[in-house]
């Protein structure tokens, strides 16, 4: 495709959707929400079919409904804004660009909840917004008292780990102590932040919640397909024609995206970001983008022949071994058994067959890990070394 | 309460809600592995080894921190469950340097026996062990990041049991480590050597500094003359160290051995543990004179001084209220600086050639005995201090078969005891002790309880406080007379801490604090057999109030080796002699 028919078609796919930048009246939003029954508002959450866009992809409105029900008067409405996953870099531009998109979101949730406090993570690293979002929250909290809901929301810093995105280590973060991920259950609707019953959503979904009272749940799952209703905004990088922030739809196939973002030499797409799944060439066309097929937080990262997948792969290792929070067995040695294990073999001091063992492990990291980050380690460590085994062992 | 019904392995069982799997599984004899689990400590769910497989979940759930719930169809002994153990095993294993044929806590080690258990052999992961230096700085206390497995449990103990928190977990992923504040060596950091995390150590990463190898020197050189003197509370933790059942008394059989190891004396610390109640009853009986009759400020609540845990704890976090401390030292330290004054002289032996050892249920002796101030007896009054795991090493390097040892009395003199003393092993043990004699002392009769047992100072309740109306006294207490005396006792640190919020704002109602270290008192210490539970401490406990119980004297007092020593040598009770050897002061040390 040429270059200017490239950018055309792009301009369609980002048409079908043009929700999270499209200009809107929030306040006419939020006061429209507040005029009908909580309950109203969770029904139009559940029927749009919104799943969570931070990653694990739980039905928003379900989500909601459970803290709903949970006991307890005061109730909490965090906003997961630690983005943290590595070729991620969406939430950022959406609170730069649509803050008020997403506190009303918030409040929005707040009214169908019954929440009292409300919390922005921000990433540490994102200090630039820092300010802007409290001037804004402070904003936001004159307008919920102005219409009568009871609900205050602030900026939290966070400290720079990667597992602080874990809602429940973001929990333990914003309590002061270590960011350690939880057992489960409990889960955060019934106790979370500060014991308190707490809807957690990702920026960009509570987004998205404040454009499905605005527009209605039809419209919104008019857009995907039938287990991926609606947009999806995408953090494109790597070996991309264009790279950046784009909404697109939901159910798209890769592709499809190749054919906007990649060329002919697009040989691997690394779906969801250092912890989702890599997609060869060969499965470009049968792949879905979207729950499913590969889901994605929305990282989206190509690479081209000139890239040596060993490396890619050894960096997502180096990654995981530093950032797993330490406290599991499966997650903390299994991280650097992979990333020391591909190192072995590559030198010769392993054999080739110790990659199966290492696939094996893998496996047992994704069902014995107590969070999302060992449990998702297999993703790229058995989709990269079964596709490109060559590159990783020799 | 509400009860739930799940299936285990399809046998069905119901417990109460709010009960885990673990729990489900063990209510029906289904044994679950574990490693960062412990019964006295908060759920961890750490190290995944007691994974199991639940019916329609796509993850293992960690039995240890699952509640059970209506309808779970939970197994325990699948392929999947099976293969996951295995390799979070060999993980473990993987970064824990396995040298198990020289290690402390060989055969004594959980991840050594799982190990075993899954028959983990061959086809190992690469080494990813720590391999910083071995901290040695404590005279206490070894700790060896190599052997850590991450499990939390020291650091759980220390902060929950203890409220100390030295031990911290730092750092993330493959960096993470159990660390003291800024990595300082444990001898120089907030740690009370009271040694309950090595009781929860799964592995060798924590141990006590064992000094076996000087003892044997000792006795093996024929210029020495090699004393041994034991604690109230190894009496009834050896014999589990050496195989037997919880709950055992063994005396006996422990002096026979003791004699066998080839020690010259064999005497008994409960000798100056009797002799630390005449002291720090009439310290109390002062305190209060000076209080009630003299109108004059002092320090009260007085608070007990024999655990060196606690001393330490005291020391760093309450240094305001160092003079509420007895003066009185422990009744190791007691025994020690009496062994080279009052019984070298008796037996004629030159203290410059006496050794002096002391066998403990405790890891703080060691620190207490080269605390630079125990050398009243002009040397240093304890030269070594072995744990009652050494001795039973000891024990058993000797090859005696310890079940089958006749039983024999400990040497005389100070080898004489009576049941008050032993029950000092207990939490609450010496309250009770100071009552039966001090209320003597005051009102000529026995404390009103019955056959002795002042049952309201026992048990393992955090914290217990009581009070005792003194009435009908002797005329020379006549200050006394209706007088509430109100006691608390405290184990564990993090009980005691309770205590001492209080005390320092000026709002004690107390007149007496006993405070142990350790929970359960010295039954439990840090010395004592590994494993510990809270039944075990309960069956220890019950073994010494049954020795108390059998014992002809049960009144310090009564001591016929008391009253002779305060007659031939040390005069009355805080006497010049007495001060000068059994009494000591104390050191401000920060917090950090
Ligand atoms: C290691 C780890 C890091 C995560 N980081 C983030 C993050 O940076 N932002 C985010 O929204 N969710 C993150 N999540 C997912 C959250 O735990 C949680 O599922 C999400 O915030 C829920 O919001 P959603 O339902 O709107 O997606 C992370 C999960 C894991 C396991
Ligand atoms: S999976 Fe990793 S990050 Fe999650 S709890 Fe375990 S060690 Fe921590």
């Amino acid at each position: 495709m040429k270059s200017g028919d490239k950018s055309k078609r792009l301009k369609e796919f980002e048409e079908k959707v043009n929700l999270i930048f499209r200009e809107t009246d929030c306040v006419e939003v939020l006061k429209k929400a507040l005029r009908g029954d909580p309950r109203a508002i969770i029904k139009e959450i559940i029927d749009s079919g919104l799943r969570g866009r931070g990653g694990a992809g739980f039905p928003t409105g379900i989500k909601w409904k459970g803290a709903a029900e949970a006991a307890g008067g005061n109730k909490c409405v965090i906003c997961n804004a630690d983005e943290g996953e590595p070729g991620t870099f969406k939430d950022r531009r959406i609170l730069d660009e649509q803050p008020d998109k997403v506190i009303a979101g918030m409040g929005i949730c707040a009214r169908a909840i019954g929440a009292t406090e409300g919390y922005i993570y921000l990433r540490g690293e994102y200090t630039f917004l820092f300010s802007k979002l409290s001037a804004k929250c402070e904003a936001w909290n004159a307008i919920f008292k102005e219409k009568g809901l009871n609900f205050r929301t602030s900026v939290r810093s966070g400290s720079g780990a990667y597992v602080c995105g874990e809602e429940t280590a973001l929990f333990e973060s914003m309590e002061g102590n270590r960011g350690e991920p939880r057992n489960k259950p409990p889960f955060p609707v019934t106790i979370g932040y500060s014991n308190l019953p707490t809807v957690i959503n990702n920026v960009e979904t509570l987004a998205y919640t404040t454009m499905i009272i605005s527009d209605g749940p039809e419209s919104f799952k008019s857009i995907g397909t039938k287990d991926s209703m609606g947009g999806k905004v995408f953090s494109v990088s790597g070996d991309a024609s264009v790279k950046g922030v784009f909404e697109l739809p939901l159910g798209m196939t890769l592709q499809e995206f190749v054919d906007l973002f990649g060329d002919s030499d697009t040989k691997a797409v690394q779906v969801g970001g250092s912890s989702g799944t890599c997609v060869p060439r060969k499965n470009f066309a049968d792949t879905i983008i979207g729950f499913e097929g590969v889901p994605t937080g929305g990282s989206m990262m190509l690479f081209n022949s000139s890239r040596s997948m060993y490396h890619v792969l050894k960096n997502y290792l180096e990654f995981f071994e530093e950032e797993s929070c330490g406290q599991c067995t499966p997650c903390r040695v299994g991280c650097q058994q992979l990333l020391k294990g591909i190192e072995a073999i590559r030198s010769g001091e392993r054999p080739l067959s110790y990659l199966e063992r290492l696939r094996d492990l893998a496996r047992v990291m994704s069902i014995a890990s107590k969070c999302g980050l060992g449990q998702s380690l297999a993703n790229p460590f058995n989709s990269i070394t079964q596709h490109f085994r060559e590159e990783i062992c020799y | 309460m509400e009860t739930v019904k799940l299936t285990i392995n399809d046998i069905k069982v119901e417990v109460n809600e709010g009960a885990t799997i673990l729990d489900a599984a063990k209510k029906i004899g289904i044994r679950i592995p574990t490693l960062c689990h412990h019964d006295d400590l908060c759920v961890a769910g750490r190290c995944r080894v007691c994974v199991v497989e639940q019916k329609g979940a796509r993850l293992l759930q960690a039995s240890c921190a699952v509640p059970a719930a209506e309808g779970m169809q939970i197994y325990t002994n699948t392929q999947k469950v099976r293969e996951a153990r295995r390799t979070i095993l060999e993980l473990l294993l993987s970064e824990h340097s396995g040298e198990c044929t020289s290690c402390y806590r060989s055969n004594n080690c959980e991840l050594q026996a799982l190990a075993q258990e899954y028959l983990v052999i061959g086809g190992a992961f690469i080494d990813v062990s720590d391999k910083s230096p071995i901290d040695v700085s404590s005279p206490s206390l070894v700790k060896d990041n190599g052997k850590c497995i991450k499990c939390l449990r020291c650091v759980r103990t220390c902060a929950e049991l203890q409220g100390v928190s030295a031990l911290w977990n730092t750092h993330k992923g493959n960096k993470t480590r159990i660390e003291t504040f800024l990595n300082k060596p444990m001898h120089y950091v907030v740690c009370t050597n009271c040694g309950q995390c090595v009781n929860r150590c799964p592995t060798g990463a924590l141990t006590e500094k064992a000094y076996i190898q000087s003892v044997w020197r000792a006795i093996d050189d024929p210029e020495k003359h090699v004393v041994v003197q034991t604690a109230p509370a190894v009496r009834v933790g050896l014999g589990e160290a050496l195989g037997m059942e919880p709950g055992g008394v063994v005396t006996g059989k422990m002096v026979t051995a003791l004699k066998m190891l080839g020690f010259d004396s064999v005497l008994d610390t409960d000798f100056t543990a009797d002799l630390t109640i005449m002291e720090e009853g009439t310290e109390l009986l002062t305190r209060l004179k000076t209080a009630l009759q003299d109108g004059k400020p002092t320090p009260l609540p007085m608070m007990t001084s024999c655990s060196p845990g606690w001393i330490k704890f005291i020391e760093h976090e309450y240094p305001s209220l160092l003079d509420n401390l007895s003066t009185c030292k422990s009744p190791q330290q007691m025994f020690g600086a009496l062994a080279k004054t009052y019984y070298a002289e008796k037996i004629g032996v030159d203290p410059a050639r006496m050794v002096s050892v002391s066998v403990m249920p405790c890891t703080a002796k060691k620190f207490e005995a080269n605390r630079p101030e125990m050398k009243s007896s002009g040397f240093k009054d304890v030269d070594y201090v072995l744990t009652t795991r050494e001795l039973a090493h000891m024990i058993r390097q000797a090859g005696l078969s310890f079940a089958n040892l006749e039983e024999r009395k400990f040497d005389s003199i100070m080898g004489e005891s009576t049941g008050a003393a032993v029950i000092f092993g207990a939490t609450g043990g010496v309250m009770e002790a100071a009552l039966r004699t001090a209320y003597e002392l005051v009102t000529g009769r026995e404390v009103p309880f019955r056959n002795l047992n002042i049952e309201p100072v026992r048990g393992m309740e955090g914290v217990r406080a009581a009070s005792i109306k003194i009435e009908n006294v002797k005329e020379e207490w006549k200050f006394l007379e209706g007088a509430e005396l109100k006691v608390a006792v405290a184990h564990g640190l993090a009980n005691a801490r309770k205590l001492m919020k209080e005390a320092e704002k000026g709002a004690s109602p107390y007149h007496f604090i006993e405070i142990m270290a350790c929970p359960g008192g010295c039954i439990g210490g840090g010395g004592q057999p590994i494993p510990t539970s809270p039944e075990i401490r309960l069956k220890r406990a019950a073994a010494i109030y049954a020795a108390d119980e059998a014992l002809p004297l049960r009144k310090s007092h009564d001591n016929p080796e008391i009253k002779m020593i305060y007659r031939e040598f040390l005069g009355a009770p805080l006497g010049h002699k007495s001060h000068e050897l059994l009494h000591t002061h104390y050191a401000r040390r920060n917090r950090s």
